[in-house]
């Protein structure tokens, strides 16, 4: 079971999306795990051949439990572990198969079974192969309570699993345990500095009036790339401390933080964010908001992210103060973007402005670097045609 | 692509957005992003359905023409006529 986010004990396997004998490759999703954050899809980090599915759905587990074995051999696993997996397979959208769960006893040759007449209806009206079953009436013939049981067994093993989205309690759990623990353990600094945006947006402007309503920008993909080139600068601020030591990101993946609509949020990862274009960030943000309501991130995308970038957009306050998301070391913030009086040649006039926030953890940087950060990302939106 | 264009497309739009939201106490000329918590990912993706569901091309600049009821479905008539 993989730890999702320094948040994260424990997780429910709702769905199994390999089975026994399955060649899987690095990046496959394998299967969904429920947990406080909604329904997350498991990513392998290996290649070989499924050789057990250690953890019955259902089932949950802490975060370190084995939950499946991958053999490298391309051996047929044992008839037994095939027999005992109803694995679903099957796209989740297809109908729902008729799975006799198996039993653990030993099945009676046909001709022996005894099976009440009753019960022998039932099961065909129930479309139940009583054959599989073990009987409870006199002998250990089968009753149609049996017959019943088995249909209900059926009927649990075979319903498609629904995708939670999330529980708000359970997400509110969570955030307190994260954030309680980064603010016992991370002596936070924080540094703010208001940017003129105005260049930034009349070019959003251009670029947008080209182009159709659906491959448009949000001003805050500009605000996203534009730390991330800054964090390049400063790779001081990009990774995480653990036991005393500052360890580098080997990427700059981003944990763009996302507000779910019930309460809460969530901050996956944007994978290598200083090297995507700017329409490639807004697909990609588009994408992880809507998995993000709906219960369907990545296991990759919520335990990589290097650093958070949270950006108010157009509507709520002026700044934002984050709390850094354990074990990363910044929460770089963007407040809401509008009209501010600026000085220009010893003038004041309206301008186009944000306020950047910048919290840091003090072990692993000081505030001198956190405002190289800042002035990075000031200069970087004043050139926006190079994002 | 050319659906009738009154409050009903509008709010069933709305709906997918804000699924939470009770259209029946929203007035007509309230800020749709007040009134339904909407940020600025939910009104683009408002004006994408928008778009899609009329067909009717909405330049940036038009988009605070969209920010209530009232205004949504003037516009948008205004545009397809």
């Amino acid at each position: 079971m993989p730890a999702l986010g320094a948040d994260m004990e424990a997780g429910t396997l709702v769905e199994w999306l390999v089975k026994p004998g399955d060649r899987v490759k690095r990046g496959d999703i394998v299967a969904v795990v429920e947990t406080q954050k909604g329904a997350i899809e498991i990513e392998i980090f290996n290649e070989g051949i499924v050789s057990e599915l250690v953890v019955p759905i259902g089932a949950k587990v802490p975060v370190g439990s084995l939950i499946a074995r991958i053999g490298d051999t391309g051996v047929a696993p044992p008839a037994v572990l095939q027999a005992a997996k109803p694995a679903p397979s099957a796209p989740i959208s297809s109908p729902p198969k008729r799975i006799v769960p198996p039993q653990p006893a030993v099945i009676a040759p046909v001709g022996a079974m005894k099976i009440s007449p009753a019960a022998r209806r039932r099961a065909a009206e129930l479309h139940i192969d009583a054959t599989t079953l073990r009987g409870t009436g006199v002998d250990g013939a089968v009753t149609v309570a049996d017959v019943e049981a088995a249909a209900a067994a059926v009927a649990i093993a075979a319903a498609p699993s629904p995708r939670k989205a999330f529980d708000p309690a359970e997400m509110r759990k969570a955030i307190a345990a994260a954030m309680g623990r980064s603010k016992r353990e991370i002596p936070h600094y924080y540094l703010t500095h208001p940017i003129d945006l105005s260049l930034a947006l009349s070019w959003l402007e251009r670029f947008n009036a080209a182009q159709p309503v659906s491959s448009r920008l949000l001003p805050a993909v500009l605000l996203l790339k534009a730390a991330a080139l800054a964090l390049r600068e400063v790779p001081q601020l990009n990774g995480t401390y653990a036991d005393g030591v500052f360890q580098a990101g080997a990427g700059i993946h981003v944990g763009w933080a996302i507000s779910l609509r019930g309460g809460g949020l969530v901050a996956p990862a944007i994978l290598d964010t200083d090297q995507r274009s700017l329409p490639e960030l807004m697909s990609q943000m588009r994408d992880l908001v809507q998995r993000a309501r709906a219960g369907g991130l990545r296991s990759s995308e919520l335990a990589s992210p290097t650093v958070t970038v949270t950006s108010l957009g157009d509507r709520g306050a002026e700044t934002v103060m984050g709390i850094i998301y354990p074990p990363q070391v910044a929460l770089i913030g963007f407040g809401m973007i509008g009209a501010r009086p600026w000085v220009v040649e010893n003038r004041v006039e309206p301008r186009p402005a944000v306020t950047v926030s910048l919290a840091a953890d003090h072990r692993a940087s000081d505030g001198h670097i956190g405002a190289l950060l800042l002035s990075a990302i000031e200069r970087l939106l004043q050139e926006p045609e190079k994002l | 692509m050319s659906d009738t264009i009154d409050k009903s497309m509008i709010c069933e739009i709305l709906g997918s957005i804000a699924p939470e939201a009770d259209f029946s106490t929203l007035g007509g000329s309230e800020d749709l992003r007040e009134a339904l918590d909407l940020d600025s990912m939910d009104f683009l993706n408002f004006v994408i359905a928008l778009h899609e569901r009329t067909g009717i091309d909405i330049p940036e600049v038009d988009y605070p023409k969209l920010r209530t009821l009232d205004g949504a479905v003037l516009y948008l008539s205004a545009r397809q006529g």
